[in-house]
């Protein structure tokens, strides 16, 4: 499979030959510095990782409860041309998903002008019917997105996934970064990096103006399930460098509709929630009576404007891998042109001929549960054994509804650090993208996900899959070069 | 600051004594018990069970009683809420919550001494246990040096108040379990095994050297009394602890505004404290005395989590 593969620095050639225009000064620097050097320099990151405790939880893994992501210090490089597409590509789709959540949750023009079929957003699981009618500030509500891109040529990109409700991975964006830094300083002088540290800025100042207004400084807090969730690091990490408090449910309390953090100091009234958890977990009158996690009143809050939820309940509804193979028809609806970024070929297996297709096609199809995450209930079909398959098939005629399939692709590669040297691993990409009353901002990076396994193309980080840095190359001064 | 975290850093001060304090417990009664017969070694350790009220938890076990059973039971015990492993559990669940609250050095301390201790099967012997026991101690001394260099401000005092009112606890529980051996000149005492006994006392809290050098008259059971209620210059005495309690109060009730009931009943021990002296106490009766105070430092926990609203 790797073989084959489109690699982000040789290209479609032969390895170790000539690099792809523009990269020459990475293949230069490869070649410049020793092995034993860049080991070396590998395990200082791993160290320091450790010991600064960024490290993510495995579900269903008690006692190594607490891992770090291994993290490889070979860059992933786009050039300046390359991300001005994306970038243009991923906030004309994130503009779509936003006008696409309003208009479910208001008007339904799509249904009704039968783009997307009503059962399909209606009967959803995901689809929130008790947010319906109420519209956030500025009728936001996809403040926060993380868009999965995959590669496979030189201008071949594929969305691969929205995540639009809790998109984690932004804390490794800033710290490989800041590990970089320290690390390989050099490749800072080679190449113009486009800087990607304004993240918590941007990202308080978003969910600043998107608080209810109300004539004074809001007060925002950072919502968790609290540190024994997977991505606890991370919210610690935002919540410290925004200067927010980093709250979990039990800490808010609503009180005739208004939201109010207990403190040392009192009650202290709370305006913008950027939470961290699912919906399923906000507000158990609304959404899970039987569970005690959550803030009772949440929702009646929301609902009466007082408070503003970042992202807004019910975004999930645009990350649903069957609304997924919408997505192009909905780009189009709402931004009267054709989708920028394609998405990736989709059978949804509800539909009786693309199961015939799918069943007749297992072993090159990658098949993922509609509700997966995770790298989880995901059959792989060129990697898996012919019983994992059979099982799979059985899962599949069972609950055709529960599935989507897409083709095997041919992820690029990028020249990775492992025991057998330098190799080229698999990676996808993940880029935010932040939405404000008067913009949608994609900071210029984002995180590369590689997966470790020779062949692998898993990326999740639970599922053995590191990560990387990802230069965005500034268009003034492209690869200065060394001797 | 958020109550919860508040919380938090309150458990992390009261978690992280106890655990210090069991840890010395440990290492006391295994001299003790090396010095006396080995048929006073169970009695020997039913008294340091006595002491941190562990008892009932180890009858609950079923086991047999004995030295080894005793030295596991209060060290590593999954079973006892109060050994030194399920207090450093706590302390650094604690402080995982609350990390956005503490300085890197005090979380490393915590979760260093959580890390020692973590994959620990057995006690192992005797030799095993004090190199264990020595071990954490250096662990403790590390938290303590780290808390010394945090910001003065709510983080650090709602640890340190954490820190008092469980050493005051402890301190008091020590001498009541203990206070038979104290009593004034004149009762049937004074045999070796008592001199021993005191001699444990200022062990556990870490105050031999301290005795010697503030009652150079030798060792009495009253004058052990006196340091551990009295000596506000002993770190570990209920007299340190009260006049501490006073000062974080005032301290953070300037900065945040907020005073009252905790502030009073402070004050107010302090002042019991101040005015009396061993041989009243002894008049009254230290038992009485004692159980009272412990009482009172529990009233006082309360006080001040409703004060700073995180009860």
């Amino acid at each position: 499979m790797a073989g084959a593969a489109f690699d982000e620095l040789w290209g479609g050639g032969r390895r170790n030959a000539a690099a792809r225009e523009g990269f020459e000064a990475l293949a230069g620097w490869l070649k410049a510095t020793p092995p034993a050097e860049l080991d070396r320099r590998q395990q200082t990151a791993e160290a320091a990782f450790r010991q600064m405790g960024i490290t993510f939880n495995v579900y269903g893994d008690e006692e190594a409860a607490e891992r770090i992501i291994p993290f490889d210090i070979i860059p992933r490089i786009f050039a300046a041309a390359e991300w001005r597409r994306l970038s243009e590509g991923l906030e004309q789709r994130v503009r779509a998903i936003n006008a696409f959540v309003d208009d479910v949750y208001g008007a339904r023009r799509i249904i009704a002008d039968g783009v997307v079929p009503a059962d399909v957003v209606l009967a959803n699981p995901r689809f929130c019917a008790g947010v319906a009618g109420a519209r956030p500030p500025h009728g936001i509500y996809t403040h926060i997105c993380g868009i999965d891109i995959v590669r496979t040529g030189p201008d071949e990109f594929y969305v691969l996934e929205d995540n639009v409700r809790t998109p984690s991975g932004v804390s490794y964006m800033l710290e490989n970064r800041e590990a970089m830094l320290r690390l390989c300083p050099e490749l800072f002088e080679i190449f113009a990096v486009e800087p990607v540290d304004s993240y918590p800025e941007l990202l308080h100042e978003t969910l600043f103006a998107a608080a209810p207004h109300r004539g004074r400084e809001p007060v925002c807090v950072l919502l968790t399930p609290g540190h024994h969730n997977s991505a606890f690091y991370e919210h610690s990490f935002l919540a410290d460098n925004m200067g927010i408090e980093l709250v979990e449910g039990r800490d808010l309390e609503v009180d005739d509709d208004v939201v109010w953090m207990r403190t040392t100091e009192g009650r202290v009234r709370v305006d913008v929630i950027y939470r961290r958890v699912d919906d399923a977990f906000l507000d158990p009158l609304v959404f899970r009576p039987d569970s005690m996690l959550g803030v009772p009143g949440l929702i009646a809050a929301y609902l009466a404007g007082n408070v503003t939820i970042a992202n807004a309940p019910g975004t999930g509804i645009a990350d649903d891998k069957a609304i997924y193979s919408y997505m192009p028809q909905i780009v189009r609806y709402y931004a009267g042109e054709d989708a920028k970024l394609p998405n990736v070929e989709t059978w949804c297996c509800r539909d009786p001929s693309a199961l015939k297709y799918v069943l007749d096609h297992l072993p090159e199809l990658v098949v993922k549960l509609v509700d997966g995450s995770g790298g989880y209930g995901m059959l792989v079909g060129p990697a898996s054994t012919h019983k994992q398959i059979e099982d799979f098939r059985a899962a599949l005629v069972a609950e055709p509804h529960r599935y989507i399939a897409q083709p095997t692709l041919a992820l690029s590669t990028v020249p990775t650090i492992t025991a057998k040297g330098i190799v080229p691993r698999h990676v996808d990409f993940r880029p935010f993208v932040l939405s404000g009353p008067d913009r949608v901002v994609t900071v210029p990076g984002g995180l590369t996900r590689v997966a470790l396994r020779e062949g692998s193309l898993v990326v999740n980080s639970s599922q053995g899959g590191g990560t990387k840095d990802s230069f965005i190359l500034a268009d003034a001064a492209p690869g200065r070069t060394t001797g | 600051m958020l109550s919860r975290t508040a919380t938090n850093l309150f458990w992390i001060g009261r978690y992280m004594e106890r655990a210090e304090f069991t840890t010395s417990l440990v290492e006391a009664t295994i001299r003790l018990d090396s010095l006396g017969t080995r048929a006073e070694s169970d009695q020997t350790w039913r008294s340091a069970l006595a002491v941190v009220g562990a008892m009932p938890g180890f009858e609950a076990t079923q086991e047999n009683f004995g030295a080894f059973a005793a030295r596991r039971y209060l060290t590593l015990s999954d079973a006892n809420d109060g050994s030194v492993r399920s207090c450093l559990a706590r302390a650094r669940d604690n402080a995982r919550a609350a990390r956005n609250a503490l300085s890197r050095e005090v979380w490393e301390a915590i979760n260093r001494a959580w890390l020692t201790i973590r994959g620990r099967a057995s006690p192992g012997g005797t030799q095993a246990t004090l190199t264990l026991v020595d071990a954490l101690k250096a662990e403790a001394r590390g938290f303590e040096g780290a808390l010394t260099r945090m910001l003065r401000a709510e983080a650090y005092w709602f640890i340190r108040l954490g820190t008092l009112i469980e050493r005051a606890d402890n301190t008091a529980r020590l001498l009541d379990v203990k206070y038979y051996l104290l009593l004034p000149e004149g009762e049937q005492v004074g045999g070796t095994l008592d001199r021993d006994q005191w001699d444990t006392i200022l062990h556990i809290v870490s105050a031999r050297l301290a005795y010697r050098l503030l009652y150079p008259q030798g060792l009495a059971p009253w004058w052990v009394a006196d340091l551990l209620v009295f000596r506000r210059e002993l770190p570990r005495s209920l007299h340190f602890c009260a006049a501490e309690t006073v000062e974080l109060l005032a301290e953070c009730g300037a900065r945040t505004g907020r005073q009252g009931e905790a502030d009073r009943l402070a004050r107010q021990r302090l002042t019991a404290v101040e005015g009396d002296d061993i041989d009243a106490l002894f008049q009254r009766g230290l038992h009485e005395w004692l159980q009272r105070f412990v009482r009172e430092n529990n009233a006082l926990g309360a006080a001040i989590a409703h004060q700073f609203r995180f009860a």
